[in-house]
């Protein structure tokens, strides 16, 4: 059961091939005896998941069908669970059990989806590699020495390693796209707006946003449906209808216009990386889409402005987390400055207080106009170069990131080499357009990711882009060896 | 602009944070380096341009005057490192 | 050597609203700690902001009321610093785009001057919560109940020159706040709370001195009294060669003086920038239509109105008008008493506006009706009882005893309407009082006024004051010139 598609597990439940206790046993199953090596889980959540499964069988015996009625799924560990314990990554969180749920936790709930556990991340998703998080690491299932990726690194193992279907992610940065890279997956980022950041716990607000990690287009489509919406608790969450992602995905691109960007394709792009871009790029004008060359001049500029906003606002953000009403608070505080002092750093891990003081320090008197408002400036240039793109083009192309799986440790020791890891993810969340990866080739073994960009509120043109190249390729069907056995 | 141990200090104090002696250096080489990166900033050409706070042009949504949250008191409290009589509890603040 | 002071007054009103400016929990006053705090309130992680609709007109209809630039842009900022009270760790404010911009009011003073007063701005800001201090073994409590109250903060332009002039100011907004229905202005409950930035210079110069700011200055008298020690103790200073430190102080009402609040830290550095949560507000000319059209009468228009309709002076205008419901009281009190307006305005300036103050109550907890009391009027008008009987009847009133025209039935204190009675108790006075009719006789014409009102305190004690007083003076003279 495990190898299926979400859509193909539909299916399977739809069809009484197994029922959804059976599935989530299953799954749990293969949880307990495979992630100790993998790591990709930090909560399980089998009671609640047999449970929400019963519930589903119920339901579905009962005629009623919700969407996700009885699929499993995991959810990041970035949104609020109530009762179950949200931990972020961080020691800061590590005895939080959130007070509510997430409105992408109540949503997928209302739809019947069935929630197996919380997924590893790095910590307050402040990473590419998830060696951040307080848990440690979690592991690549296609060579467990090397990294998953980051933010969403657990989501993107667990859905790689066929533990889960299907998981949720957030992206600030890349922290969907990138793992789904990594871990030979599709995985989208939304326009920012489109789905509430109510329980999800923020880095950078203007940037963040929730999608799906899954193994197709078709099940991110089918994910994404349940996902989006308009939330009256989330002012930045957008009142507006939510497309038929599912019914969007015809494989047609007939005379689609796809744009490459040169600053995607630069000189000392990995060959291997570049080639499989190419070769996505290739597959797809022959089934039709009309390819040309773009530019996206300030693209360079991307992670110096990324690295000030996002930081500036992580800061704020993150100033809630000072061991007065919950989360971590150090031992015998001696004054109040005490407590602050020590809790923050003892509750934070050396990447997120680097982050803290960057984001201070661009904010403070002096500073704020030749960083802070210089960044806002630079992201208005990089929105309006994407914009002028998307006027000639109906969606961008590229990889998603400039190299595949690294090993575990090989850039913790430097943070900026880490940060070059967003370079063509960053620059989406600048502007807050959408953007997925698909799987498109393997390099010595492991996942090769390519990126389409849309315009807003475009999500169904770049799913069906990708479900069009599914169709053709079988990329997204490739599997790691880890847990064949199982 | 690269910071100086004074700056780290002030900052760290801002966000409140405490350095540990031991990583004091090596914090202050990735701040220089991260910043190093962003200072990249610097030359860009932003004569004239707007800054841009959020993705979308949108307006702030309103919401009407009602009292719609529920009591989650006690799920509240069990959360708190301490507390007492219904309060949260910090070391004696002086005014 | 004369010196001059420079006042400017930043002043939090907390806004009338139901529930809170950025939450959907209530602001109700005095529940169990921590039972009116949302998960917005508190800071859970992963929660947001959503802006109270009621908060927002509340806001625009001041700044009409003050003809200030209405924005129809403006942006919530986050002020990021550390206090246990303050739960996110940034206090949701406005910065450089405040919902309202430049404005005026005026005030007059006792001695009928006016003056017209800047305001730079007013923002939206949410409030923090509570830190109590004691009964908690040497700790400090936190009750978050009123974080994410709504507050609007009205910052003055330095136009103020005494602590007189201040309370002026301050009485006119809590005028204006309370005429627009946006806050009930008590101060001693903190819905309306101020800091004073004071500095003094020499008279003819034109740059500031260097200021302090005084907090915690919570009642009007207070105002008064803790500027004006404060300007004193700022001339002591220069006068005594020293200089003035920019710092805050802190007024103790007890001492009467004014404390500096320093501590060690370093200077603020509030780190503000646009909030990511919330977007930028903007405001139509329909909102801005829709309010104008909900737009009470202010005061300085109502003054105007009562000079002009109702032939008042302007300091009784200027009384009246003062709180809305006095105002709404004057004008039914007038129709009531058949529009007989200036005595409606005298009862209620001294003797209503009296009583109240004794009692210590607000004209909604008056004991008597605008009815009752333009009734009272109306029996003295056509006669029936004296403007002193007039008083005894009010205090019946006011003490439960019955309507006026009861009190007066059933107390007996009808003025004697009968001519043959009251000159029989003349009479008698006269008789009784036979030595005085003597030396009234014999004084000179200048000194006989005296004289006369003895006799006539004489016939209102001998009627019980009933007698109605033109004709007791007429039978008197005319008994006296027998």
């Amino acid at each position: 059961m495990h190898d299926k598609t979400l859509t193909q597990l539909k299916a399977g439940l739809d069809a009484g091939d197994f029922s959804a206790r059976e599935l989530t046993e299953h799954l749990l199953a293969r949880i307990e005896q495979l992630d100790p090596r993998l790591n990709s889980f930090v909560t399980r959540t089998a009671e609640q998941a047999r449970a929400q499964a019963d519930a589903a069988d119920q339901a579905r015996a009962a005629g009623t069908n919700a969407p996700l009625a009885g699929l499993p799924l995991a959810h990041k560990d970035i949104f609020c669970t109530d009762g179950v314990r949200t931990a972020c990554g961080s020691r800061m969180l590590d005895n939080f059990v959130a007070p509510y749920d997430a409105t992408v936790v109540e949503k997928m709930q209302a739809a019947g989806a069935v929630m197996l556990g919380k997924t590893n991340m790095d910590e307050f998703a402040m990473g590419s590699s998830n060696e951040t998080s307080y848990y440690g690491p979690a592991r690549n299932p296609w060579n467990t020495d090397k990294v998953p990726g980051g933010s969403s690194g657990g989501s993107a193992a667990a859905v790689a390693a066929r533990l889960t279907p299907a998981a949720t992610g957030t992206d600030t940065g890349g922290s969907i796209r990138q793992p789904a890279a990594l871990n030979g997956l599709t995985g989208l980022k939304p326009t920012y707006g489109r789905v509430s950041r109510w329980g999800m716990i923020a880095f950078a607000s203007s940037l963040d946003q929730a999608g799906p990690l899954a193994r197709t287009a078709e099940d991110c489509a089918l994910l994404l449906g349940a996902m989006a919406g308009h939330d009256p608790k989330d002012s930045t969450c957008v009142d507006r209808p939510v497309e038929d992602y599912s019914a969007a995905l015809t494989g047609d691109i007939q005379g689609l216009k796809i744009g490459l960007p040169e600053q995607f394709f630069p000189e000392h792009l990995d060959g291997r990386i570049g080639d499989a871009t190419r070769e996505a790029v290739r597959e797809l004008e022959k089934r039709g889409a009309k390819v040309q060359w773009v530019s996206l001049p300030h693209l360079d500029l991307s992670v110096p402005a990324y690295y000030v906003i996002a930081p500036a606002e992580a800061s704020s953000n993150l100033a809630r987390f000072d061991g007065v009403r919950y989360g971590y608070r150090c031992a015998q505080p001696q004054s109040l400055e005490d407590l602050y002092k020590r809790s923050r750093a003892e509750g934070f891990g050396s990447e997120v207080k680097r982050r803290i003081l960057v984001g201070t320090y661009a904010l403070s008197e002096g500073y704020y106009e030749a960083y802070y408002g210089r960044a806002q400036r630079v992201r208005t240039r990089i929105r309006d170069d994407f914009q002028k793109a998307l006027s000639e083009v109906d969606v961008l192309l590229g990889p998603t990131a400039p190299e595949c799986a690294f090993d575990i440790g090989a850039k913790t020791d430097d943070p900026v080499t880490m940060y070059m890891q967003d370079v063509f993810t960053i620059a989406v969340n600048l502007a807050g357009l959408p953007a997925l990866s698909m799987p498109a080739g393997l390099v010595d073994g492991l996942p090769v990711g390519v990126q389409a960009i849309g315009d807003y509120f475009r999500e169904g043109r770049i799913l069906n882009l990708a479900h069009a190249f599914q169709q053709a390729t079988d990329w997204h069907e490739k599997a790691p060896a880890f847990g064949g056995e199982a | 602009m690269a910071i100086d141990h004074t700056t780290v200090e002030r900052t760290a104090h801002l966000a409140r944070i405490r350095l540990e002696d031991g990583d004091a250096e090596d914090l202050y080489g990735r701040l220089n380096e991260i910043l190093g990166l962003v200072d990249q900033l610097q030359q860009a050409d932003v004569d004239g341009i707007e800054p841009m706070a959020h993705p979308l042009d949108l307006d702030q949504p309103l919401r009407p005057d009602e009292v719609t949250a529920s009591d989650n008191r006690d799920k509240i409290l069990r959360l708190a490192p301490a507390e007492e009589d219904g309060c949260f509890l910090v070391p004696r603040v002086i005014e | 050597m004369s010196w001059e002071a420079v006042i400017g007054l930043e002043v939090h009103v907390q806004l009338a609203a139901d529930s809170k400016i950025f939450s959907g929990a209530s602001t109700r006053f005095g529940s169990e700690p921590n039972s009116q705090a949302s998960l917005v309130d508190l800071g859970m992680p992963g929660t947001l902001p959503v802006l109270n609709e009621k908060v927002l007109d509340m806001a625009l209809l001041f700044g009409l009321a003050i003809d200030a630039e209405v924005t129809g842009h403006s942006v919530f900022a986050r002020k990021n610093y550390f206090y246990p009270d303050l739960p996110k760790g940034y206090q949701t404010s406005q910065f450089d785009h405040p919902v309202v911009g430049k404005g005026h009011l005026r005030i007059v003073l006792d001695d009928g001057t006016e003056k017209t007063l800047g305001i730079t701005r007013a923002h939206l800001e949410e409030d923090a919560g509570k830190s109590l201090h004691e009964g908690f073994g040497g700790m400090t409590g936190i009750d978050l109940n009123r974080a994410g109250t709504p507050l609007l903060e009205i910052v003055s332009e330095p136009d103020m020159r005494s602590g007189t002039e201040a309370v002026a100011y301050l009485k006119k907004l809590h005028s204006i706040v309370r005429y627009l229905g946006i806050s009930d202005g008590n101060m001693a409950e903190g819905s309306m709370r101020c800091d004073a930035n004071v500095s003094v210079r020499r008279s003819g110069e034109t740059a500031f001195g260097h200021r302090t700011e005084i907090k915690n200055v919570n009642s009007f008298r207070f105002v008064d009294k803790a500027i004006n020690h404060e300007i004193e103790r700022q001339i002591d200073v220069l006068e005594d060669g020293g200089r003035i430190e920019q710092e805050t102080r802190l007024y103790d009402a007890d001492k009467n003086e004014t404390r500096s609040m320093r501590t060690k830290e370093e200077a603020d550095d509030y780190r503000y920038f646009p909030c990511p949560d919330l977007l930028p507000v903007r405001v139509t000319d329909d909102d801005l239509q829709r309010l104008r059209a909900d737009m009470p009468e202010l005061p300085d228009s109502k003054r105007a109105r009562f000079v002009h309709d109702y032939e008042l002076s302007a300091y009784d205008a200027h009384v009246l008008v003062a709180e809305r419901a006095v105002a709404e009281y004057f004008e039914a009190t007038v129709s009531a008493a058949g529009g007989e307006a200036k005595l409606s305005a005298n009862w209620i300036t001294s003797e209503l506006l009296g009583m109240l103050n004794r009692e210590e109550l607000s004209i909604e907890h008056a004991r008597i009706t605008p009815q009752q009391l333009g009734t009272i009027i109306r029996r003295i008008q056509d006669g029936t009882i004296s403007s002193k009987i007039a008083k005894q009847v009010f205090e019946a009133v006011w003490n439960d005893e019955g309507d006026p025209d009861t009190v007066i039935e059933q107390q007996g204190l009808k003025q004697m309407s009968d001519s043959g009675e009251l000159e029989a108790i003349v009479e008698q006075v006269l008789a009784d009082n036979a030595e005085q009719v003597e030396a009234y006789k014999a004084a000179e014409p200048k000194k006989r006024k005296k004289m006369f009102g003895f006799f006539v305190g004489q016939v209102m004690k001998a009627t019980g004051g009933k007698a109605n007083p033109q004709q007791a003076n007429a039978l008197i003279e005319q008994k006296l010139e027998q």
